[in-house]
């Protein structure tokens, strides 16, 4: 047990959302309880060994803010190149139809926000809503399901393949005092169905809140997700999400993931292989800068006969930047025919920077192939001074390796103008 | 062109050079010989500026400039180029988009025009003629996975598209067989002119049949200590390098 602390006072007092749905409201006390009993996690706790909480414990944050449905937000500012299909924008966790476009849905997709979908019928989410899959330590998950009134629910029928990638914006906006808001995201692909799928965290201006957002995605059996997940959160703000991913039969999904934004933010990504032949990739860049936090928390669990997962994962740190990477692979019984890689290269710019990286492994099936490894290093001084020879500026001989470094993460991601875009992007963003 | 006086320079604390004096004129080609921990690298090394060399006493003087008051990028921009002996592999730079990068550094660095990818690309088919160095090349990253002959080639050919007014040729003999060694060579005598200068560091007098110098130089222990013209190279071939210890005094009345 931990002491008591601003952060949970504040949001003990906090009314529950209210929705009238007895088992909803009566699940929202519960979690609330739960979190209340056990309090933010800490350092002991080895998924938590890196990131410490104490000063957010000191926090105290509102939920609401009054303006969300109202706040002027630029469009530019979640515009992307290459993903102009159905829309949803939420603003500090408020549903904005004015920001969204839900006109026309492509055939065999259902996409709203969650609000809406309690409203109509709460009864088909009673089921996903209800599963209580929180472990110790997943503080936030209690959180999010104690105050999430909104988020996505997105359903896309048996073989639809809908061409436009999906687009969910996640907004933060400055507003009267330090906000906590809570999305919920939850995705099911059909057999057969195939989606793109960019979920994009980004910033209408400077701010200090928190948010959680929990995404549960199950791709029943041969259906193929491709995510795109970009994190440009308020260098002010903290952001906590958990995703999950089940995968059925021959499923298939990629995630591309860039996270640069946020004071902390930390991200679970957990991919169940359930299903005979599941495919799982993971793609992803970090790079704290300044005083950014960020944690990559990977856990990969293959289940089932034949799955294969691969995870390519890069980390850059500048500053007093700090990063945190786990990638957690488990083959369990009988899961035979495995294969499992896991690559994570982090490359440090500035002596006061810190990666803390962490490759886990354990197989208890036959016939397993198995790879990981995980590099901390600096920029090699040697391919430096090639470049500087040629003519090349220290700081652009920089800029260039570390976009190199960070090349392959981006290499494989189909959709050509996104692709460009975020390599674009990294550029910008690097450290030079 | 380029007047080195009275070089001093140290490495990890321990002096390499001792007091090195050269003088190369537009156009000439001079090559340094010399036994292994001569100094020979450490000289290249130095005229392009990397890092770790300290130079403790001297002056080294390009165009009228001190080169060693110089960053590496100004150096180069200046018209100073080092072929590496072991040329540097970069995974994820591709090696057009690093060789454009490069040259419209310099030439930006010089106040020049920087050339758009059309333009580029017209140098370069001119100059891959010359190399007979396939575009596939062009299309990696830069040097990851070529051959030892690739990578020699790649450097040469880089040297075709920076066109430097002083090239130094850090043993780029080393490790090719005689056809790889041929093609270089072939490169490089493609590039001589009046306004270019060569530095060809060499162990061997083997390059020197396909590159003829001007001058050859013998470098040892930090200090030339024995110059001549390229008859000095077949001498050392036959003698070895003990002979010149023995020998002591300037080459050529003794032949």
């Amino acid at each position: 047990m931990s002491q008591p602390a601003p952060f949970v006072d504040a949001l003990r007092a906090t009314p529950l959302p209210a929705s009238g749905i007895e088992w909803l409201d009566a699940l929202r006390r519960e979690n609330l309880d739960a979190f209340v009993a056990a309090g933010l996690p800490e350092t002991r706790m080895e998924a938590w060994k890196y990131t410490a909480l104490r000063a957010l414990g000191q926090r105290r944050f509102v939920a609401g803010d009054a303006q969300a449905a109202t706040h002027a937000v630029d469009s530019a500012i979640f515009a992307l190149p290459g993903v102009d299909g159905p829309r949803l924008v939420f603003v500090n966790g408020v549903f904005r139809a004015d920001l969204s476009a839900l006109d026309t849905l492509p055939a065999g997709l259902t996409l709203q926000p969650l609000s809406q979908a309690l409203r109509q019928d709460a009864e088909p989410l009673r089921f996903v809503l209800s599963r209580n899959e929180a472990e110790p330590g997943d503080a936030f998950v209690r959180l999010n399901a104690a105050f999430a009134a909104d988020g996505v629910v997105l359903k896309l029928a048996a073989g639809a393949k809908p061409v436009a990638p999906v687009h969910l914006v996640f907004l933060g906006a400055p507003a009267e005092g330090e906000l906590a808001w809570h999305l919920r995201n939850l995705v099911e692909l059909g057999e057969g169905a195939e989606l793109t799928l960019v979920e994009h965290h980004a910033t209408s201006g400077e701010q200090q809140h928190l948010a959680t957002v929990v995404n549960d995605i199950v791709l029943r059996d041969g259906a193929v997700l491709r995510q795109v997940v970009l994190q440009q959160a308020a260098t002010g703000s903290s952001l906590v999400r958990r995703s999950k991913l089940q995968l059925g039969k021959q499923a298939q999904a990629t995630a591309h993931v860039l996270e640069l934004g946020g004071a902390l933010a930390r991200h679970d990504l957990r991919a169940e292989l359930a299903g005979d032949g599941a495919r799982f990739a993971t793609r992803g860049v970090f790079m704290p800068r300044g005083r950014q936090h960020i944690d990559t928390q990977l856990a990969i669990r293959h289940r089932a006969l034949n799955t294969a997962s691969d995870s390519v994962w890069r980390g850059v740190a500048d500053q007093r930047g700090r990063g945190v990477f786990r990638g957690a692979i488990l083959v369990a019984p009988g899961a035979d025919g495995g294969d499992a890689s896991l690559s994570n290269k982090n490359l440090l710019l500035s002596p006061s920077a810190e990666i803390d990286t962490k490759p886990e492994l354990e197989i208890h099936a036959d016939e397993v192939k198995a790879a990981h490894g995980a590099t901390v290093g600096q920029l090699d001084e040697r391919a430096l001074f090639y470049l500087r020879s040629r003519g090349i500026p220290l700081a652009e001989a920089r800029a260039l390796l570390t976009a190199a470094f960070c090349r392959a993460v981006l290499d494989d991601l189909p959709n050509a103008a996104l692709r460009e875009h975020l390599a674009a992007l990294l550029a910008v963003e690097l450290p030079a | 062109m380029l007047r080195i006086e009275n070089l001093h320079a140290r490495v990890e604390g321990k002096e390499i050079l001792k007091g090195l004096t050269l003088t190369v004129n537009p156009g000439e080609v001079h090559a340094i010989m010399g036994p292994n921990g001569a100094g020979k690298s450490t000289l290249g090394n130095v005229l392009s500026g990397r890092d770790g060399y300290e130079v403790t006493a001297g002056t080294v003087s390009f165009n009228g400039i001190d080169l060693l008051a110089l960053e590496p990028e100004a150096r180069a921009a200046a018209g100073v180029f080092l072929a590496f002996q072991y040329p540097v592999e970069i995974p994820g730079v591709n090696n057009t988009y690093f060789l454009r990068a490069a040259l419209n550094a310099q030439r930006k660095a010089r106040g020049e025009k920087e050339l758009d990818s059309m333009q580029f690309l017209k140098l370069v088919r001119e100059k891959l003629k010359v190399m007979q160095i396939s575009d596939e090349l062009l299309h990696r990253a830069v040097n990851e996975g070529f051959s030892g002959g690739e990578k020699k080639r790649n450097e040469i050919f880089q040297m075709a598209v920076l066109e430097p007014t002083l090239a130094i040729l850090d043993e780029t003999d080393s490790g090719l067989d005689i056809d790889a060694l041929k093609q270089v060579a072939q490169g490089v005598n493609a590039q001589r002119s009046p306004e270019r200068s060569f530095l060809v560091v060499t162990h061997y007098q083997r390059l020197l049949d396909y590159i003829e110098p001007d001058f050859v130089h013998v470098l040892a222990d930090g200090r030339i200590v024995e110059s001549g013209d390229k008859t000095l190279a077949l001498k050392l071939e036959e003698h070895g390098y003990a002979w010149v210890r023995e020998h002591g005094e300037p080459a050529g009345a003794t032949a």
